[in-house]
Formats: structure tokens, sequence, C-alpha cells
């Protein structure tokens, strides 16, 4: 499969309080994605939406951006797997267009939590709710002091994710969050959830993201001006209980990350630039270990002095990432990770030629990693 | 019934079914239950099948109420009503010494808590909904000393 399908175009809303409703807030995304890719929308067959974490039980909401775009796709629908699905329904795009039954997708994402409920966010887990225990951060919360236990890691190696994250995206218009944050002002951060500080804690924010797959040969038959190739692509899933959980310490980036550098043909150490899921600072940090970028619990040693910084052995999260840009779950990483190749990121890392992308759900229940390449 | 705690109108319940109404019912009379399989699996929460071979060959077992405190979180902000009096409180995984792993709070101070520490099973049956909450088993386990 590697270098065999292509990103062809990507396109975003701009992100924040946008008033929007999510099916308008797609629709603006994928047009223009379309747009970027100079692809007319009449031949787009495929449209792949990740459900709206703030309307989770929405009934057919994939056909109803289809509707939208005025879209009578062959394959459409919307899938649920929480921050992981962006990546796995480019995944899915491309087993379709491999088995001919599908010749170009659109691949999208929009909430709007910022402007309509949050409550999402905050809703209680299963039948706990009793012992008070509420809202996504919690779970990550619960892994970080296990981290910290099991392998002493410090506080400034999570400082280290949210300062990279807040510098690169204080230089991109796009962000919600234009503000650097240096370790003082970390430290001075509230508890949320203890062990979680508000820095560690992504953004809530409303925005649309999408991009255009197809094959590299129908790229080129199209005449698409920077398609970018995908090199590698994988997932995998563990227990959706965090109870159930042998180890609290390890990611699926372990099981997803293999399968999509295996594709590839590469290894940690030929990546040049890379889009970490940041909802949390856990996440980012646990994610790097189980991609093999540093032994496990050693990740301080590997995002101390700046090294995760532009600049640095592995610029992570160039336009700011959940922390900064949007806390969007995953497909405007997505988009960054293209730019980085294309060469028209803000914050661009000097002739990347592998750049790699994780997506993941639930509490790090779900992962999604993508590698892209010229 | 007269020593019953009324519960805040708002305060979260848990929803009872047909599966899990013994886990609930045992706790009502301070008794932890878990399921047991044939297959030799031992689980919570309560489900109907056994979730490693899919089987119903499963009976309720009674915990001896000993765990492990696997992790656990300090509450700063209430999402939800109920809670607002209550912050900072604090929720934990524990290991019980049969195997399952459940969602709780440990009844002690915050502040000493360790992980691995051995704590033991206490349910307020005094409660409109009794839980299955935990203290620390004094100088056991852990890091935990008494102060």
């Amino acid at each position: 499969m590697r270098g065999r399908y292509v990103i062809a175009g990507v396109g975003h809303t701009d992100f924040g309080k946008l008033g929007l409703d999510t099916v308008t807030l797609n629709a603006m995304a994928c047009g223009r994605a379309l747009q970027d890719a100079g692809v007319d929308k009449s031949l787009v067959d495929g449209l792949f939406v990740k459900v709206p974490t703030s309307a989770p039980k929405e009934i057919l909401y994939g056909q109803k951006v289809s509707e939208a775009l005025g879209l009578q796709p062959r394959w459409g629908g919307a899938w649920d797997q929480g921050g992981a699905a962006n990546i796995t329904l480019i995944n899915m795009a491309m087993m379709a267009i491999e088995t001919g039954q599908c010749d170009i997708a659109l691949i999208s994402y929009a909430d709007n939590p910022r402007s309509g409920t949050r409550q999402a966010y905050a809703r209680p887990r299963g039948n706990e709710a009793p012992y008070g225990w509420f809202s996504t951060a919690a779970g990550y919360a619960m892994i970080h002091r296990r981290h910290v236990a099991e392998h002493g890691t410090p506080e400034r190696a999570f400082a280290a994710v949210a300062m990279a994250a807040r510098k690169h995206g204080a230089t991109n218009p796009k962000a919600q969050l234009r503000k650097p944050l240096n370790m003082d002002e970390y430290m001075a951060s509230p508890w949320v959830v203890e062990p979680l500080r508000r820095d560690d804690c992504c953004l809530v924010s409303d925005g649309g993201a999408a991009v255009v797959v197809m094959s590299a040969d129908r790229a080129r038959q199209l005449q698409v001006k920077n398609p970018v190739p995908i090199l590698g692509i994988g997932g995998a899933q563990t227990s959706f209980d965090l109870p159930l959980r042998e180890t609290l310490t390890s990611t699926q980036a372990v099981r997803s990350g293999a399968q999509a550098f295996r594709m590839a043909g590469l290894k940690p150490q030929d990546v040049d630039v890379a889009q970490i899921y940041d909802c949390f600072t856990i996440t980012a940090l646990m994610t790097l270990e189980d991609y093999g970028f540093c032994k496990k619990g050693r990740v301080n040693d590997f995002v101390r002095d700046g090294q995760i910084e532009i600049g640095g052995v592995l610029p992570i999260n160039t336009a700011g990432g959940l922390l900064s840009e949007t806390g969007m779950p995953g497909m405007q990483l997505v988009i960054e990770g293209v730019r980085q190749i294309r060469g028209t990121a803000n914050v661009q890392v000097p002739n990347a030629k592998v750049s790699l992308v994780s997506n993941q759900g639930g509490v790090m229940h779900t992962h999604s990693t993508l590698i892209l390449g010229n | 019934m007269s020593a019953m705690k009324e519960l805040q109108t708002d305060y979260p319940v848990p929803e009872v079914d047909h599966i899990n109404r013994p886990y609930w019912d045992g706790l009502k009379e301070g008794k932890l239950f878990y399921q047991a399989c044939a297959c030799g699996h031992h689980w919570l929460p309560p489900r109907a099948l056994c979730p490693q071979c899919l089987g119903t060959e499963w009976q309720w077992k009674m915990a001896c109420g000993q765990a492990e405190l696997i992790s656990w979180v300090v509450y700063h902000v209430a999402y939800h009503p109920a809670f607002k009096d209550k912050v900072p409180y604090n929720v934990a995984i524990v290991a019980l010494d049969e195997g399952p792993r459940l969602m709780t709070n440990i009844l002690d101070d915050s502040e000493h808590l360790s992980i691995g520490a051995k704590v033991s099973l206490s349910v307020d049956t005094t409660l409109a909904v009794p839980l299955a909450q935990f203290q620390l088993v004094k100088n056991t386990g852990g890091t935990y000393e008494v102060l």
C-alpha cells in the first residue's frame, strides 16, 4: 500500500467559537478541501464522516452531511471511534478505493462544543457516577498519576509538551490560543482533576476539517497540484473500561504505530516531524514512548531542553496541536502533517521528508497512525 | 429504613437492571459481589456473558474485601451539581484480591494515598444507594505510614 494513495487536498474552517451547526462546518471544510485538491465535487463517490463528539447519538449523520454537500456517494456514513476516527476513516477510504468500490473520497469531521454543549466531555462514565466519576479528563488523570508512580515522570516532562504546543501555536494565525507558556506559568496553572492542571488539558473548540483521498495514479491523471503520499497507516484498540486494563501506562500506539511503520518500511528515527495527539499532555508523552522514539519511562530525556520544539530532534505539534491550535479531535493534525510535506507549514521543519500523525480516542482506548512523505 | 440517609434529588444513581441487581442489592447488606465463571475468569462490572469464554456458566461470589490501590485522581472541579460541596474529593481504581478491578472512593485523606497501598472494603449501608468504597489498611503496602 506504501505510496499508492495520496491526500490530494486539505481544508478547514476557522477554530474557536463559531456559532454554526456541525453539518454546515463539515460542508465548509469539505468544500475547501476539494478546492485545494482542484477536484470537482461531482467526482466524489465516497464520504466518510467522524461522528461529532457532542452529538454521538445522531442518526444517519453521514447522510445529513452528504445532503448538505449535494452528494449521492457510493460509500457514505459516520463512524464513531473517538479521536482515532479521522485516520481510521482515511484507512477505510483507501480500502474502499483499493477494492474498486470508490474512486475519490472525502473524509471530514466537525463539531461545535464551544458554542453548543460540552456535556459530552463532562458526562458520567458508566454506573460509576455515584462515586463522582465524571469527565474525559479524569480518565487521563488516572493514567497520568500511574505513569508518574511507575516511571518517576517529572512535571517538567508534561510541561515540555504544553510549552512546545503553545510556542508553535503562538505563531499560528489560525490558532485559538496564541499565548506561549513558561515553566512557572505551567506550575501555577490550577488543578482540574489532579494531577491534571488546566494547561495539561486541550481546548474546547468549534471547527471543521476535511481531506480528499484518492490513488496516486488518479491524482496524476487529474493533475492534482500537491498530492502527499500516504506511506503507512495503522490502528488498534484496547479495553473500554479503564479499570479493566491490565496496564494503564501503555497505549495502542504500540500496535498502531508498528503497523504503520511496517507498511512504510520506516523506523521512528526516520521521522522528521510529528503531530502527536495531545488531548492531554500525558497522551503525547506515552505516544512518543510507545512509537519507540524513546524507551518506556525515559520520555523526559527525549522531550527536555526544547528537543520537541522547532529546531529540536523531533518537532511535534508544529501548528499548536489540541493544546493551542484547536481542541478538535484530530483531523487538523493530519492537515498539519500534510503541510509539512508540502513545505507550506507556518512553523516549517526544513526539508521534511517523513511526517507522522497520531490520532487517539476514548481514554487511550482507540489509536490510529498515519505516516506521510515523499 | 428510618436511619437511611436521603439522597439529594439530583444525586446520580446507578442504572439497576436484571443483570446487575444482585450486585447493588449485595451492597445494601455491606457485601461486594463479583462474577466468577466456570472457565476461571472473574469480573466486574456485571454483565450477562463471561467476557472471556462468552458462556453463561457463572455465579456471584462475595469478595473478601481486600484490594490494592492502582491509581487515583482528585477532583478540584465539580462536573455535576451534586458534587459541588464535595470537592476536593478522590476517585480511585482498586484491584480486588480476587482479580476484578473497580472504580471507587478511598475514604481517607487523599494526601495519604500511595499507589500499591492495601485498602479494605467499607460500605455505608445507611446510604440510600450504598457504594463499594474503601479505606487504607494502616501500615501495609505502598509507602503509606501512620502519621
